[in-house]
């Protein structure tokens, strides 16, 4: 095994696992903002109650989010040096920015919102949501700018001395790619937060307790659900699809299983790539789709990777293929679902609708697969390059750290993060079978004396 | 100019972390020995519980910075310290996670288990941290492209080829271990009551003790590890302020815990830490890190520094950002101020 691959799958690995809990409290976060304003507004303790109960929640995602977290910042260093040596000045200003803005603000207020609703206003406990709804969202902002800047370099310079300089501020932030793929990313996100939330009112509802909050859950997870599904699919996922395929034609190609450059190019729904033969194993293709897709008409040429040369292929074409078709087929299930389920609601039968709350129930753990395997289609459709077009995956890992040494420490965190995922899992579990009730009435008698 | 401006404001971080994360460290340390029962445990864990994190926001805000002003001495540094480093990563994850565990189970095992383990994960972290900055002292063996890849020990001895341990580096993380534990003691006194904030009160002055003599060792190893330890100091006579600095705010966490005034002796712990790793930023200037195989292979502010007009937008942002950012934190801290309550702990 080579030190390159060691380093790539320590960095992916971390960034995976770490990026369950994130996605989570964003959505969450917005989520929580809902409950308690229609709390702050009705007047409604069980709205407060069921805030307090996601609150819960949303703390141990964050706890888990947090020290998972801290690896990542660190492994630019440790395990990408000769990366960070010559990009620190460009993409080490979001990365410190996210410290400086949104880490300082999401912990102060967090601290206030879970520890001090009894040495703080009713109003000003709401502002703390909206402060920690804020900082995450803010948080995940400096981390697709850094991340867009490696996608799609802007407004950047080189020294003498090899090392990247920015040249606008305002350009590194305001990188087109930046802002479609954080419309995508954070409507991941909620859907992340609504499908967790819709399913725990589904579970309350089939168990036949606590039907009060597993009501409430279900409207707001519905309602928050069917909206981010369709942005995820359109405006979102349309508009940066579309910019993908203008900037990085190989990634397209690649996620596509496009081999030659087609006119009416066709979607390819299902197939395998095969790299041997250069083209897609039993395919179902919808005709000229693909063309339609990215340039609005069915007559346009996509470019293959015929056109593209070889040793710029993104190096893991399948996988690439899969993630994407994976992230693709589950976002239309989201929207299928999440329709269904909110006619239901309008209607007024989703809450006896057994097979409707089994579904949205068994669905809890796709977004989760949606999002990732989102990511590892950006991440995948970037190789071979680290920083698109100029500089390659194989100049920018550490190389005074050998491969074996990388597999030690990446064989550690695979121990550890496994420890930390049944933790976590009895901790998620105890509190949704305790449910919002049980540590309310105790919050609640404290506020009384 | 942008050189000197940046150099203080990483160092305001690294400052800005000890004191912060430093006493819930200490608390941490303390957790293991000083806490007898259930309640004095769930008090000392509810002084630090809405802060830890935000004050751990510091070490991650400090490194970013350090990463675009300096990025060769970051991907140095964190590809050379390596090992080390991970295992700091791993402690802090331990750390973390007991925590926030401990407030969720209620099963005494279990809870004593995850006592020990946050116990034990806060006193290794400040040996680690006192070790890591006595590495940097001490100076490290860098190749002509800038890089190394140091072992945990090698012969226990500082020398030109030497490891993340050796006696000097040893007696950084035991002064850390001792100063943090006394920090942490001070902010029990402070936020505690009855016989737990007793005893706190009453090893302040043992360990007051034992870091004045630390101190002292710690000050006549450097010199004995790097001669030109001093020579900013003998050029610019003006800064023996900071030895003289270390020595009074000692005085004075001895003096105001006497006087059982403890948030004075807190603060007077505070500038302690201020004073020494201020004086040790000085006594490197404009070293960033020193090297053991020859000075013309040192990482310095000239060589490390980002490009002009990184530093210039970023000092924009970042005064901007900490300035937001100190005012979340005074008012979460005066939120919090005073006893804790246990009517409500947790959450």
């Amino acid at each position: 095994m080579t030190a390159e691959l060691i380093h790539r799958l320590h960095f992916a690995f971390t960034i995976t696992f770490h990026y369950l809990f994130p996605q989570l409290t964003m959505g969450l976060a917005l989520l929580i903002v809902v409950l308690k304003s229609v709390a702050l507004k009705t007047g409604s303790e069980d709205w407060d109650r069921a805030a307090r109960f996601w609150g819960r929640i949303f703390a141990i995602n964050f706890v888990f989010g947090v020290v998972t977290g801290i690896p990542m910042e660190f492994e630019f260093g440790t395990n990408w040096a000769r990366f960070s040596r010559l990009s620190g000045g460009v993409i080490g200003q979001p990365l410190a920015m996210e410290g400086v803005f949104s880490f300082f603000l999401e912990s102060a207020f967090l601290g206030l919102f879970l520890y001090g609703e009894k040495r703080i206003s009713k109003l000003m406990h709401w502002f703390s949501a909206v402060m920690v709804f804020l900082g995450s969202w803010i948080s995940g902002f400096f981390i697709i700018v850094t991340d867009a800047w490696m996608q799609h370099p802007v407004a950047y310079d080189r020294l003498p001395n090899g090392q990247f300089e920015v040249l606008s501020f305002w350009q590194l932030l305001l990188n087109p790619w930046g802002l479609l793929q954080y419309a995508h990313n954070m409507t991941g996100a909620v859907i992340t937060g609504s499908f967790v939330m819709a399913a725990v009112g589904a579970f309350y509802l089939l168990e036949g307790r606590l039907q009060h909050y597993g009501r409430i859950f279900l409207k707001v997870g519905v309602i928050a659900g069917v909206i981010s599904s369709i942005l995820i699919i359109f405006p979102t996922g349309d508009l940066h699809g579309k910019y993908v395929a203008r900037n990085q034609p190989a990634a397209i190609a690649g996620m596509e299983g496009l081999f030659h450059s087609e006119a009416g190019a066709g979607l390819v729904l299902i197939g395998q790539p095969n790299e041997a033969t250069g083209q897609i194993d039993n395919p179902i293709v919808v005709n000229d789709a693909l063309s339609f897709l990215i340039y609005g008409t069915t007559k346009a040429e996509v470019k293959g990777l015929d056109q593209i040369p070889q040793d710029q292929w993104p190096t893991a074409l399948p996988l690439l293929f899969y993630a994407y078709h994976i992230m693709a087929g589950l976002g239309t299930w989201f929207a299928l679902i999440m329709l269904v389920a909110a006619f239901l609601l309008w209607r007024g039968r989703l809450y006896s609708a057994r097979w409707a709350l089994w579904a949205l129930l068994l669905s809890f753990p796709l977004p989760y697969i949606a999002n990732t395997a989102g990511w590892m289609t950006a991440e995948l459709g970037r190789q071979p390059w680290l920083i698109y077009g100029l500089m390659r995956t194989s100049e920018g890992y550490s190389n005074t750290v050998s491969a074996s040494n990388g597999l030690f420490t990446l064989l550690g965190f695979m121990g550890l993060y496994l420890l930390l995922g049944l933790l976590f899992t009895v901790l998620i579990y105890r509190e949704i079978s305790n449910g919002p009730e049980l540590k309310a009435i105790a919050v609640e008698a404290a506020h009384a004396d | 100019m942008m050189g000197f401006i940046w150099f203080w404001l990483v160092a305001v971080m690294i400052v800005g972390y000890v004191v912060l994360d430093g006493f819930d460290l200490g608390v941490g340390v303390l957790h293991l020995f000083l806490v007898r029962t259930e309640s004095e445990r769930r008090a000392t864990l509810a002084s630090i519980g809405p802060v830890w994190d935000g004050n751990e926001v510091w070490l991650l805000a400090g490194g970013g910075t350090l990463y675009f002003a300096f990025p060769l001495l970051y991907a140095s540094a964190f590809s050379g310290f390596y090992l080390p480093l991970m295992i700091v990563l791993w402690l802090l994850i331990l750390r973390g996670v007991s925590l926030e565990l401990r407030n969720h189970i209620d099963v005494g095992v279990w809870r004593a288990l995850l006592d020990g383990l946050f116990g034990l994960a806060s006193a290794l972290l400040t040996i680690f941290f006192g070790a890591a900055l006595a590495n940097v002292l001490r100076g490290v063996p860098l190749q002509a492209d800038g890089y190394f890849f140091l072992p945990l020990w090698t012969n226990w001895q500082p020398g030109p080829q030497p490891g993340i341990l050796d006696w000097y580096t040893v007696i950084g993380g035991v002064l850390a271990l001792v100063a943090l534990t006394l920090h942490g003691a001070l902010w029990l006194t402070i936020k505690t009551s009855g016989e737990l904030a007793a005893r706190a009160r009453h090893i302040v002055n043992p360990l007051c003790l034992q870091l004045a003599t630390l101190t002292v060792i710690s000050l006549g190893a450097t010199i004995f590890v790097r001669e030109d330890s001093l020579d900013n100091y003998f050029n610019y006579p003006v800064t023996f302020i900071v030895p003289v600095g270390v020595a009074a705010s000692l005085v004075g966490i001895w003096l105001f815990n006497r006087k059982a005034q403890p948030v004075k002796a807190f603060l007077s712990s505070c500038l302690y830490l201020f004073f020494m790793l201020a004086g040790a930023c000085w006594s490197l200037y404009p070293t960033l890190l020193p090297s053991t195989t020859g000075a013309e292979r040192d990482i310095t502010l000239s060589r490390a520094i980002s490009g002009p007009h990184t530093l210039a937008v970023g000092l924009v942002w970042w005064s901007f950002g900490m300035a937001l950012a100190i005012c979340y934190i005074v008012f979460v801290y005066s939120r919090f101020r005073g006893k804790v309550d246990l009517g409500v702990s947790g959450h």
